[in-house]
C-alpha cells in the first residue's frame, strides 16, 4: 500500500494536533451515542412542534415535516452511526483476519487460489452487494445493514492481513520460533498478531468511516433501518424535498455525518503518524 | 555515469518488448475470464440465497398452485440447482440476460438505454475529477510549503469524508434553488435526442461526481508527487543539469503515473457504482435507478442483469488499469500480481 501520509519528519509537530482532533470528534460523537441511551430531548417520534420549523431554543436545528425534532434525531443518528461502524469493523475484522492469516499460512496453491479470489471480491460492487442483502431480507433492518457492509469490508481486511502476515512470516524469528518448536497458532499469538495488529488498527478506522457513508447511502435510498432507528441517510432523503423551505433539515445530518466520518480518518492518520515514527526510533 | 552491468528488465528491444506485453494481455485476459466466472457463480450463489421463489415476482396475493407451478416452470426454479446453474451461466456466455418480469421487456435491451445515462455520466464526472485532482495534486505537493499546498490537501481530507450524495443535495440546494441556474435534477423523456436539455441535466450530477471522486484522487497524486520529488533519480537528474520542470516531466511524470494509474482504475469504478445514489439525487433514469426499481419489485433478471453488466465493466476497468501500468513500466510486466 502506498503511503498517503506525507514525509513524517514534516507531519511529526502536527501528529498530536491531528490525532486530538480525531480523538474529539469521535468523542463527541461516542457522548451523544452513549447519552441516548439514558436522555433525549423529546420522544423521537411525538409531533412536538408545528411543520418545518427553523431553528429555535425549544427545536435546536428545527422541526421536520410532521414537526418532530430535528436534534433528537440527530443524536439517535450518532448511535445509529457508531453501532453501524463498529458492527461492520467487528464482522470485517473477524472474517478478514481470519482468512487473511489462514492465506499467508496456506500451501501456495491456496494461497494463490485465496488471493486470486479476494481480488475479484473487492472489484465487487459492494453497495449494489449490499443493497440487494438488505432488501432481500424482507424487514430492512439495521442488522442485516450491518451485517452486508461487514461481509463486504472482510475481503479488503482479509487482503491486507494476508500481505501484513506474510511479511511477518519471512522474519528470522518466525524461524527460529518454528525451530525451537512454537506450534502455529502460538506463532500467530505471539508473534503474526501483534506485529500486524497497529497497521490493520489504521485501516480498521478508515473502513469504520467507510462502513457509516455506506450505511447513510443505503438509508438515503430508502433501504435503510426504518424510524425510530433512522439514520442520517434517511434524514437527508427525508429533507431533500423540503430544502427550500427548511435548509437547516438537509445540512444538519450531513455535517453530522461528515464530523464523525472525518473524526475517524483523523484518528486514524495520528495513530499511524504515531506507529510510523515509534518505528523509526526502535 | 557507466554501470558495471546493463540493468535488464525484460524488454530490450522492441520486439521483445512487444512480445513481453502481449504475453502478460494473454496471461490477464485469462485472469479477467476466470475472474469473469468467478463472478458469475457468486452472484447466481446471492440470487439464490434471497428468500422466496423468484416466480413469487410473476403472483399476485392468492395464486393457485398450479398458478405457483406454471410460474416455477416459467422461471424454472423447478428445475435441480446444478440444471439452474448450467442454464444461467450458458445464458450470460451467449449475453441472453432474459426479459423483465415486470416490464416484459428485453434486459440488455434495457440496460443499454439506462447505459446511455450512466456512461456520459460517469464519464463526464471522472473528466472533471482528473482535471481538477492532477494540477491541483501535483500543486499542493510542489508548494506543500505555502498555505494553498496546505489547504489543497486538507480539501482533500474532505473527500473521503464526505458522502456523494450529500454534496449532490447541496450542490442542488445552491445552484438549482437558490441562484435557478441550473435544473434540480431529471433527464428528457427522448433522451439524447433532445441533445441541449440533456446535456444542461448532466452538469450538475457530473459535478458533483468530480469534485467527490476528484478530491479523494487529488490525495494520491499528491502523495505520487511528493514520492518523485524525493526520489534520488530526480535529484541526480537536476544535478546533471537538468532544469526542474524538465526533471519532473522527463522522469517524474512517468513514475508517478504508476501508482496512480491504480487509484485510477478503482476509482473509475467507484464512480460508476457511486452513479446509482447520484441518480438518485438527480432523479436520473441510469443503471442505477434500474438496480433500485428492480429490486423494489423483486425483478430478478433485471437485478442479475444490471450486477452482472456492472460488475464486468468493474473488471474490464481493472484490466485496462493493469496493461496501462504495464505499458509504462516495463519492471512490472513479469508480474502478474502487484503487492503492497
Amino acid at each position: 500500500m502506498s503511503d498517503v501520509a506525507a514525509s513524517p519528519n514534516r507531519r511529526r509537530g502536527i501528529v498530536s494536533l491531528t490525532l486530538m482532533a480525531g480523538i474529539m470528534l469521535v468523542g463527541l460523537h461516542i457522548a451523544i451515542g452513549l447519552l441516548t441511551l439514558v436522555w433525549l430531548p423529546y420522544e423521537p417520534n411525538a409531533f412536538t412542534g408545528g411543520r418545518l420549523e427553523g431553528a429555535s431554543l425549544a427545536h435546536w436545528v428545527g422541526t421536520d415535516r410532521l414537526g418532530r425534532d430535528l436534534f433528537t434525531q440527530l443524536m439517535i443518528g450518532s448511535r445509529i452511526a457508531l453501532t453501524v461502524g463498529l458492527g461492520a469493523v467487528a464482522i470485517g475484522a473477524t472474517i478478514g483476519v481470519s482468512i487473511g492469516i489462514l492465506a499467508a499460512f496456506a500451501s501456495r496453491w491456496l494461497d494463490d487460489a485465496l488471493a486470486a479470489t479476494l481480488d475479484i471480491l473487492i472489484a465487487f460492487p459492494t453497495l449494489l452487494i449490499a443493497m440487494l442483502v438488505v432488501a432481500a431480507s424482507d424487514t430492512a433492518s439495521l442488522g442485516s445493514a450491518i451485517v452486508a457492509l461487514g461481509i463486504a469490508l472482510s475481503a479488503i481486511v482479509a487482503r491486507l492481513t494476508r500481505i501484513l502476515a506474510k511479511r511477518v512470516l519471512v522474519m528470522d524469528y518466525i524461524t527460529a520460533a518454528r525451530t525451537s518448536g512454537s506450534s502455529w497458532p502460538k506463532i500467530v499469538a505471539i508473534h503474526v498478531l501483534p506485529n500486524i495488529w497497529p497497521t490493520l488498527s489504521v485501516n480498521f478506522a478508515l473502513q469504520f468511516g467507510l462502513a457509516v457513508i455506506a450505511e447513510a447511502s443505503l438509508s438515503y435510498l430508502g433501504l435503510g433501518a426504518p424510524p425510530p432507528n433512522a439514520s442520517w441517510g434517511r434524514m437527508l432523503q427525508e429533507a431533500q424535498g423540503t430544502v427550500y423551505t427548511a435548509p437547516l433539515g438537509a445540512i444538519a445530518p450531513g455535517i453530522a455525518l461528515v464530523s464523525l466520518a472525518i473524526g475517524v480518518n483523523l484518528l486514524a492518520d495520528g495513530l499511524r503518524a504515531r506507529i510510523d515514527a515509534a518505528r523509526t526510533l526502535s | 555515469m557507466a554501470l558495471p552491468f546493463k540493468p535488464r528488465y525484460c524488454c530490450d528491444t522492441p520486439r521483445a518488448r512487444t512480445s513481453a506485453i502481449l504475453a502478460y494481455t494473454l496471461r490477464r485476459t485469462l485472469i479477467l475470464i476466470v475472474s469473469l466466472f468467478v463472478a458469475a457463480v457468486v452472484l447466481f450463489v446471492l440470487l439464490r440465497l434471497l428468500p422466496g421463489d423468484p416466480a413469487n415476482a410473476l403472483l399476485g396475493v392468492g395464486a393457485t398452485p398450479q398458478q405457483i407451478e406454471a410460474a416455477r416452470a416459467q422461471v424454472g426454479s423447478d428445475q435441480p440447482l446444478h440444471v439452474q446453474f448450467g442454464t444461467f451461466i450458458g445464458n450470460l456466455a451467449r449475453l441472453d440476460l432474459g426479459t423483465s418480469f415486470v416490464s416484459r421487456a428485453s434486459v440488455l435491451e434495457e440496460i443499454g438505454n439506462r447505459m446511455s445515462v450512466t456512461l456520459p455520466l460517469t464519464a463526464l464526472g471522472f473528466l472533471i475529477a482528473i482535471t481538477l485532482a492532477v494540477p491541483l495534486g501535483m500543486l499542493s505537493a510542489i508548494r506543500a510549503d505555502r498555505w494553498y499546498g496546505a489547504a489543497i490537501s486538507v480539501i482533500s481530507q474532505l473527500g473521503i469524508a464526505i458522502p456523494v450524495f450529500w454534496v449532490g443535495i447541496l450542490l442542488v440546494t445552491l445552484f438549482a434553488i437558490n441562484l435557478r441556474w441550473l435544473p434540480s435534477g431529471g433527464f428528457p423523456l427522448r433522451g439524447w435526442s433532445n441533445f441541449g436539455e440533456a446535456a444542461i441535466g448532466m452538469v450538475l450530477p457530473a459535478l458533483t461526481i468530480g469534485l467527490v471522486m476528484g478530491a479523494s484522487l487529488l490525495r494520491y497524486v499528491r502523495a505520487a508527487t511528493l514520492d518523485v520529488l524525493g526520489s534520488d533519480y530526480l535529484r541526480t537528474a537536476r544535478a546533471l543539469g537538468a532544469g526542474f520542470t524538465e526533471a519532473l516531466v522527463r522522469h517524474g511524470l512517468r513514475n508517478g503515473a504508476v501508482p496512480v494509474i491504480s487509484i485510477l482504475g478503482i476509482e473509475l469504478a467507484t464512480t460508476f457504482l457511486g452513479a446509482v445514489v447520484i441518480e438518485r439525487v438527480f432523479s436520473l433514469p441510469g443503471l442505477g435507478s434500474m438496480l433500485l426499481l428492480a429490486i423494489q419489485q423483486r425483478d430478478y433478471p433485471n437485478v442479475q442483469g444490471v450486477l452482472f453488466v456492472s460488475t464486468l465493466l468493474v473488471l474490464i476497468i481493472g484490466f485496462a488499469a493493469d496493461l496501462a501500468q504495464r505499458l509504462i513500466d516495463p519492471r512490472l510486466r513479469g508480474r502478474t500480481r502487484v503487492e503492497a
